[in-house]
């Protein structure tokens, strides 16, 4: 069963046809590997899926309702939540705060009377725990290294606990035992039937973690499959090299 | 002594500007150079109505308020497009229009002559008559605003003005409507300025469009800079500062009417300093 489609979906800046008529299909409960060449237009579908950037053509299906506009402030509505490739905190405020502020109330008058919450604070204390960030709670973000900041990112989506999870590029520039962490998190996503979509370069890790892979190359659908299946095929493997 | 009383008057209404214009820069991040239009119409509808229409201080107030609002709601939709130095440039332009209304709609604001004789508030049906009682009034409103906007940035709206501030596209993504957030906040600061001006015009009893210039915007958000951008506290202490700086460079020396001059540069020389060497302010938690 599909949790989340594009149909035709296309995005262009000005002349870039960044996505290209792309038919793809998630399944829910389902981890899927997104990989291609760079330009091949994987972050310019999170974007899309996030209404970040407006559709140019086409329809995004979410939960069988068929959207040709997004706006980014009803995702948790729809159950969506993201991380940045270029890592996106808020970097003024503390790490505590990263996280809380995903968890208060969302319309203005509710939150104007809305003061801190013993069941919210404990929230906050046990994603960060898990990552292990606790102590740096009371840190401005900017002052956490490179590491933590992937990690922060990653707790905020925790912390929402929406059911489809866009991740894109988490293991970018980590040292091992910060991915160790990270394929962790993304284990404990899975088992709790999380939809997770994984952009990530390294082929290891996406044979690792992904039930099924999508190649996208120059904004369309290059090849799908298994992993293995996927990884061994020759034009696959030559979108890759050819870039 | 009397002196003394109207450096405090004017510090606790200058405190109420910058505490309100600092939830809107310091917290929301909106870098907004139109605070005076807000002062300005309050202290128009306290001048207006009380003079030629007979409401009383309070009624007057409150009808200020609300056109600040309205206009604060406006100038929020259409400042809500843009981002950046292209919102201050554009809150420039209110301030101007506004700036043009007091001065050239003359039927009402009596342009340029400005509006003398404005009574001074009735309170509890007893008429404040000197300048002390006057002040004990307007440090009552200041502690009032001072409540609510720390129980504004104590909330969670406060932090999410913040996180507007940080990276407003992220903070979408997590489901805040953060146009709605941003309108409702400079409408907040604008009504509580309003409410500065209402002080001022009946404290000084005569008001003119050159008080509510672009240049006491520039004013206030020194102020606000100075103590120390998304802080409360700040914004007292750097409208106290600023109030009394004439007052200390006639103290350490400078005869008083080049002191008078010395200000402006003294405000200019401050600005800079603090972008060099301390661009959170004195008490600031966050950096332009
Ligand atoms: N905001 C934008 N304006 C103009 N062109 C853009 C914009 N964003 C992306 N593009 C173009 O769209 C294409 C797809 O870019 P995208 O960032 O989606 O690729 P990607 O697959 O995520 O690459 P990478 O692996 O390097 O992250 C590229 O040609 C890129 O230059
Ligand atoms: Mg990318």
């Amino acid at each position: 069963m599909y949790i989340l489609e594009t149909k035709n979906l296309k995005k262009s800046f000005g002349g870039v046809h960044a996505l290209n008529d792309l038919s793809i299909s998630f399944a829910k409960g389902k981890l899927t590997g997104i990989i291609g060449p760079n330009g091949s237009g994987k972050t310019t579908l999170v974007n899309v899926l996030t209404g970040m950037q407006a559709i140019t053509g086409g329809a995004v299906v979410v939960g069988g309702k068929s959207l040709h506009a997004i706006r980014p402030e009803e995702l948790p509505r729809l159950g969506i939540t993201r991380t940045f490739q270029d890592v996106r905190l808020f970097e003024q405020m503390t790490v505590g705060d990263n996280i809380m502020v995903v968890l208060t109330a969302r319309g203005p008058y509710a939150a104007l009377t809305e003061r801190s919450e013993r069941k919210r604070e404990e929230r906050v204390k046990e994603v960060l725990e898990k990552v292990g960030l606790w102590e740096k709670r009371h840190q401005l973000a900017y002052n956490l290294s490179y590491g933590q900041r992937k990690l922060l990112e990653i707790t905020r989506v925790l912390a929402m606990d929406a059911d489809i999870i866009l991740l894109d590029e988490p293991f970018a520039g980590l040292f091992k035992e910060m991915v160790k962490v990270i394929v962790h998190i993304i284990g404990e996503l899975k088992a709790a039937g999380k939809t997770v979509l994984l952009i990530e370069h390294n082929m290891d890790l996406i044979r690792e973690l992904s039930d099924h892979v999508i190649v996208m190359d120059a904004g369309g659908l290059l090849a799908e499959g298994k992993p293995d299946a996927v990884l061994a095929r020759h034009d696959v493997i030559e979108a890759y090299l050819g870039e | 002594m009397e002196y003394l009383i109207h450096l405090a008057v004017m510090s606790s209404i200058y405190a109420i500007l910058g505490m309100s214009l600092n939830l809107v820069v310091g917290y929301a991040g909106l870098l907004s150079v139109t605070h005076a239009a807000f002062y300005g119409i309050g202290a128009y509808a306290v001048g207006i109505l009380t003079v030629s229409h007979g409401y009383g201080f309070f009624g007057a107030t409150a009808i200020g308020m609300a056109c600040a609002a309205l206009a604060a709601w406006f100038i929020g939709i259409v400042s809500g497009r843009f981002k950046g130095d292209y919102y201050a440039l554009v809150s420039f332009g209110f301030n101007i229009i506004v700036f043009s209304i007091f001065l050239n709609v003359q039927s009402v604001t009596r342009g340029p002559l400005g509006i003398p004789g404005i009574p001074k508030p009735e309170v509890f049906g007893m008429l404040i008559r000197s300048n002390a009682q006057f002040l004990l009034l307007a440090i009552a409103f200041t502690l009032a605003t001072y409540a609510v906007s720390q129980w504004i940035v104590t909330s969670s709206f406060g932090r999410t003005l913040k996180g507007i501030r940080e990276d407003e596209d992220a903070l979408r993504v997590f489901g805040y409507d953060t146009a709605r957030y941003k309108r409702i906040i400079f409408v907040i600061a604008a009504m509580l300025a309003a409410v500065g001006g209402s002080l001022f015009a009946s404290y000084i009893s005569y008001i003119d469009p050159s008080t509510f210039s672009l240049n006491e915007s520039i004013f206030i958000l020194s102020l606000v800079i100075l103590g120390g951008l998304a802080n409360v506290n700040g914004s007292v202490f750097g409208a106290i500062f600023f109030i009394l700086l004439p007052e200390i460079l006639r103290f350490v020396g400078f005869p008083p009417d080049i002191a008078a001059q010395m200000r402006q540069v003294a405000y200019g020389l401050i600005l800079v300093l603090l972008m060099l060497y301390r661009p959170q302010g004195m008490f600031g938690e966050y950096k332009l």
